[in-house]
This record gives structure tokens, sequence and C-alpha cells, in this order.
């Protein structure tokens, strides 16, 4: 069985897309945390703990809130739906942040919740709890988005039946530089049974999710 | 005491990034833990590295924790019996 | 729910493994250690490391200068072996050691590296490192790409960063890849070295024990963190010789979707993980010879190990945790305990599980308290970690 595409995001600099439509972007923006903010509280998402979670995770979190708004994925058991993503630095951002903690012997103060997050699946973690998400989960680090790695890792995972739904892409944040690339995979069947949406449903393969996440350099 | 609380709540705000919450929300009686903040086991280790960084106490056993940090005011009496 | 038949579906063998940790340099030198009963876990006085004492498993760094220059005079180029960093030398004298006695070839289009790590070369961010290595090898694929280069694996090395559930993860990866036909031969390699910055963050977690860590045990009171490398090499071509050979016969993920540092209060989601693995390897949980548990000696792991343990119907099989030896290793961690369990099935020994005395968990398991003889056919593998994770592997002999 075939898998498709249903819905992605894509958030770039300080702009996001949700398939294919400009959802947020504002000129004045200079940093990471303001963008972030500022499409958090755009979207009304009423979340708490959002602002508890580092850049990885607040970034991961609304790009993922935002592709499964118009998502039944709770059709699915929650046990056969996944969580593959990927990206460059890990979780460097918090990395330092943690350093910083303990870098002055005289200042020594390292905080468990800036550590929790120096791994990178935490975002996984995150998206999980949120959506009830309990079946297979990944991290893989690349130096750039390997769209045949997870294309391939996915479809592996649809082919072993392991998922029937599964979120993936590539989720990267560094100071104020940050991408996300989130695409949500269904098999064909079931998305026949679903109503058309926003967004004509593409053949998930590696070809088409580095077109998706591309189409803005062209 | 009053002045310490208000300290406090801002202080707490800050540690756990309880952005929405206003000093004003925070009742010094009321339970930190179960409903209300939200707070949890990770929140409650943040709250001994705040006694330990803003006002030098040290709680070596994290059992006491819950105790201490039942509400603002326990935290208040606490640090006021042991700030050095 | 079920499963398609993979007819097509090939083997995996496991060849050649390593391990690298305070027991020893190779597979069977840990054994050796394990079976003389002797921890590799001390209590460490680094003022570079942490403030204060704190028990730890660390590898001998002398030792492991003397292997690392001793491969750098060996290789085909010159290389100059204080141009890496202690993590890429524990890598490469672990890969070495399964490369070089499996006579495996890098350069096959059809061989794979993948790299097991959470923390990589975190160490970099110290300031005595600064000067001396390139900012970039803090970021995972340039380590890897480091460690690929030395050995000329012609693949970009695929590498899985989640948590504690790395290593486990790696293998069940490197499997899919030979079942699918993708890759034949995969090397899996893992490592993470103790460091300030991740000792720094358990303390602050208030996880880490004042003594070496006692999984399972009423006593426990938190990990040890320990650093270790370790390598297995997988294969689809079945291995020349009349005994019976071991396999990757199953593996699974979950997720607890319960909290980003507190495991599951129910155990379900590391026993579906179990369950999952079990089935694809066609064996019931009652005919496994042992679980070898991720166990970190923390009250709520070990607690939730034992209820998932006892949901997936197999709390009579004896099991232990093999932290008891070397402490949490990270991203090594799901290697070399695999490596173990793979020894025991060669020798058909079962290990006792070290820093074990009286029962701390509220299901009673089958705890491993003496060394002893036994068939062993069927081992189960399992991790989980930060982030809610959960994974699960099964070894069969074929």
């Amino acid at each position: 069985m075939r898998q498709f595409i249903t819905a992605y995001t894509l958030i770039d600099g300080f702009k996001c897309m949700v398939n294919g439509r400009l959802l947020f972007y504002q000129e004045n923006i200079l940093t990471f945390a303001d963008f972030i903010k500022a499409l958090y509280k755009q979207e009304q998402v009423n979340y708490p703990k959002f602002y508890k979670m580092d850049a990885l995770g607040k970034l991961g979190f609304i790009a993922s809130e935002l592709l499964l708004r118009n998502k039944d994925i709770k059709s699915y058991p929650p046990e056969l739906t996944g969580v593959v993503l990927s990206n460059s630095s890990s979780s460097l951002d918090t990395d330092i942040a943690h350093n910083e903690t303990i870098r002055n012997r005289e200042h020594y103060f390292p905080s468990p919740s800036v550590f929790v997050y120096t791994l990178p699946n935490i975002v996984i973690g995150e998206i999980c709890i949120r959506n009830g998400i309990k079946g297979e989960n990944a991290f893989l680090v690349s130096e750039s988005f390997n769209s045949e790695l997870i294309a391939g890792y996915v479809t592996d995972l649809f082919s072993r039946e392991l998922v029937k739904g599964c979120l993936c892409g590539w989720i990267e944040v560094l100071g104020n530089r940050c991408e996300a690339f989130l695409a949500w995979v269904e098999n064909q069947a079931d998305v026949a049974e679903t109503k058309p949406g926003p967004f004509n449903p593409v053949p998930f393969d590696a070809e088409h999710l580095k077109l998706l996440k591309n189409q803005n350099d062209r | 005491m009053e002045e310490l609380i208000e300290k406090l709540k801002k202080e707490v705000i800050e540690q756990l990034n309880l952005e929405d919450i206003k000093p004003e929300d925070i009742n010094p009686d009321s339970p930190l833990f179960g409903e209300g903040l939200g707070l949890d086991s990770i929140d409650a280790l943040e709250l001994i590295v705040l006694l330990e960084k803003n006002y030098g106490i040290k709680i070596e056993d994290p059992k006491d924790g819950k105790k201490i940090f039942f509400s603002i005011r326990s935290m208040a009496e606490y640090i006021t019996a042991n700030k050095k | 729910m079920g499963y398609r038949t993979q007819i097509t579906m090939k083997q995996t063998y496991i060849y050649e493994d390593n391990i690298i940790s305070s027991l020893g340099f190779t597979t069977l030198e840990n054994i050796e250690s394990i079976r003389a009963n002797a921890i590799g876990i001390r209590i460490t006085d680094d003022p570079l490391l942490y403030p204060r004492p704190v028990p730890l498993s660390k590898v001998d760094p002398a030792a492991l200068e003397t292997r690392f220059n001793a491969i750098c005079e060996q290789h085909k180029r010159s290389v100059a072996p204080d141009s890496f960093t202690r993590l890429e030398k524990l890598l490469i004298t672990s890969i070495r050691e399964v490369i070089h006695r499996d006579d495996l070839n890098p350069y096959h289009p059809k061989t794979l590296l993948i790299l097991s790590t959470t923390k990589g070369n975190i160490d970099l961010l110290e300031e005595r490192y600064k000067a001396k290595f390139n900012h970039k090898r803090l970021y995972l694929w340039e380590l890897a790409r480091i460690v690929q280069t030395f050995f000329g694996f012609v693949n970009t090395p695929v590498i899985i960063s989640n948590a504690c559930i790395s290593g486990v993860l790696a293998l069940i990866t490197a499997s899919r890849y030979i079942q699918s036909g993708t890759y034949d031969d995969v090397v899996v390699a893992g490592g993470d070295i103790v460091s300030e910055f991740v000792i720094a963050g358990f303390q602050s977690f208030q996880a880490l024990s004042p003594d070496p860590c006692k999984p399972f045990d009423q006593n426990r009171s938190g990990l040890s963190l320990g650093e270790a490398a370790g390598a297995i090499h997988l294969s689809s071509r079945k291995p020349v010789g009349n005994s019976r050979m071991v396999t990757l016969a199953g593996g699974a993920t979950t997720n607890d979707a319960n909290h980003i540092s507190g495991p599951s209060r129910t155990g379900q989601e590391l026993s579906l993980a179990m369950d999952r693995a079990l089935q694809q390897a066609g064996i019931d949980a009652s005919a496994l010879n042992y679980i070898a548990a991720h166990g970190t000696a923390t009250a709520y792991n070990d607690e939730m190990e034992a209820k998932a343990i006892a949901l997936s119907k197999a709390e009579q099989v004896p099991v232990s945790s093999q932290k008891g030896y070397w402490g949490h290793t990270l991203g090594a961690a799901g290697i070399i305990e695999s490596a173990v369990a793979v020894a025991s099935m060669r020798n058909n020994q079962l290990y006792r599980s070290a820093g074990f005395e009286t029962p701390g968990v509220t299901i009673p398991l089958n705890i491993l308290t003496e060394h002893r003889d036994a068939e062993v056919d069927q081992v189960l593998k399992s991790a989980s970690g930060f982030g809610g994770c959960n994974a699960a592997v099964v070894f069969k002999k074929i």
C-alpha cells in the first residue's frame, strides 16, 4: 500500500506556512523567542507547558499543532501512530544554555528544567504527550535534511504495519536560526476515507519530501 | 514576611517559566503542586535550585521538599528560619 | 493486530562484537571481569568533572591511549593520535576490533555504519578543549564523519540520538535495513563519555546515587554514570560454522506520552514494545531465557520496568541489570548490554545482577543473584529513556 503526505508545516526564518498557505510573517521580528511567542499567541494555542519548553521543543510543538489541527489523528489507535524527526545540531542550542550554568564554579547552578532538554528527542516526547501518540519514535541526526533517510525509515514502519499514521520531518534551532518541516503521512486507503482538505495529498517519497521542504528556495 | 512572599512569587514565576501567571494570581496559602499552577516533578527540583541560588539554602534530602514547597508561605517561612 | 508475514525478509545474524568499559577493552575481557564479580564503578574525585567526589565508571585513559596509538600506527595513512577526541578514540578503537576480526569491508556499497550517542563530543564545550578542537566537532554528523573517514565507509553513517534507547534503537534500525535488503552488513557503534556536562545535569535531577548503583534493590538510591563504547556487526550472511547462530529476531519502540522525564506509571508502553519484539521473533514471553533490563536504579524506572515485565507475562524469566557493573553508559548502554546478552547466549551462562540484594520493586521478579550455567537461546533487551521513549529487542538462536 502506498502512503501519502496529507498535511505539512513549513517554518523557515520567521515565516510559517501550513499546507502551502502563508500563516504567519511579520517583518519586524528579530529573535526566535519573539517569533515563536507571536506565533503561539496568533494561533491561540492554549498550552501553559509551552513556556517551559526549550526552543526546539517550542518549535516542534507549534509546528505539530498547526500540522495536526485539521487532522483526525485520534481515529488511529495511539500505538499505531509514530513520530520520526531529524535535525543537524541535535540539542546544541540547549546544550550551550546548560553549559552556561556550570561554567563558573562560583556560580554553579545546573537547572533540571534546562538539562532535561539537552536531548533532541524530548521534542518527540512533547508531541507524543500532547497528541497521545504511543507508537514508534526515532530521532535521527544528519548534516542537512536527508529526504531519503526519512522516507526510507518511515516507509519501512508502514510496510511492517507498525504505524498507520506518522509525523515526520526536520526540526532545527540554533540561536535565532530556525527551520521546521513536518509532514503527516497516512496510508492511501485511510486518505480516501477522509474528507478532502485544503491540501491535495501527494505521494510520500523522498522526492516529494524534498520538493515540499525546498519550495521557498526556488 | 509579606515582602518576602511577594518577592518569592515573582521568583517562582520566573524560575518556572509561568508566563501566563501574574503574582496576584498566586494565593500564598494555596498548594503549589497538584491543581492550580500545574507544577510537576521537574518544577519541584527547580525550586530546590531557586532556594540555593537566591538564598544560599541547600536542601540535602529532596523528600523535605514536600513540606517546604507546600505553598509560597511555607517557602517564605523556611527561608526566614534558615537564611544564613 | 496483525503483522504482515514477511516471507521475503532476511535473517539478521550477529557477528563480532566489542565492549570497551571500565571492565576491559574486549567483550571477552568484560565478561571475564563480570564473572569475577568486578565492579567498575568507583568513587572518583576529579574537580574537572564535579566539585565533589562522585561514583563513576571510567575507561582507563592510559590503556586507551596505548591501544589507540597502536591502531594509528597501523593505519594506512599517517594519522596523529592526539587529533582525535576522547569519544572518537573510544569509538574507533571499538569499531576497529569488530572490523578487524570479521575482515569486514567498509568500502562495500551495501555496508553501513550506524552511530548511537546521546551527547557526542560534548566535552568540547569546556574551555580547556576550545583551542584544540574545532567547534564543528560538537555536531554529531561531524563526529560520525571522522569515524567514517578513519575506516573509509562509503555510505554516510546513520546517526541515532534518542536518549537512553539510542543503542537499542540503533540495533533495531540495523536489523530493519538488513531485513529489507537495503544493506547487507551494518556496524552499529555507540558511545558516550562521562563529562562535567552530564554529571552536573543528572546531579541537578537528584538522580545520582552516592554509592555505586543498586538496580532493583530496596536500598537503591539512583543511578551511576559510566563511560563506554561498543560495536556490533550485524549481517544478512549466515556465518560459517556448525553451532547455532545468534540472530536479532525482532524489535520495536514506543512512547509513554506521559511525561518528558518521569517514566510511565503503568509500564504499558514498554510492555507493548516488548510484546511487539516478541511477536516479530515468533516467541512467547514464557520462552525467554533472560531479560537484560534497562535497570538504571532510580526508584521510578525500576518500578515501571517491573510492571512492564509483569504485563508482558515475563516475571518468571531470569532478569538482570548490567548497570551495577559499569553504571549507565547512555548511548553505549543498549549496545554493550546487548553484547553481554549475546555472550550469555554463546556461553550458555547467565550473570548476576550486580548491586542487587533485597527485592525493591512491588512486583516479584526473578532477578539473577548469582552467575549460573543455563541454556540461553532467547533473550530480550529493553531500554527506556527521557522523552518517554521505550525500546525492546529480541535475540534468538537459530
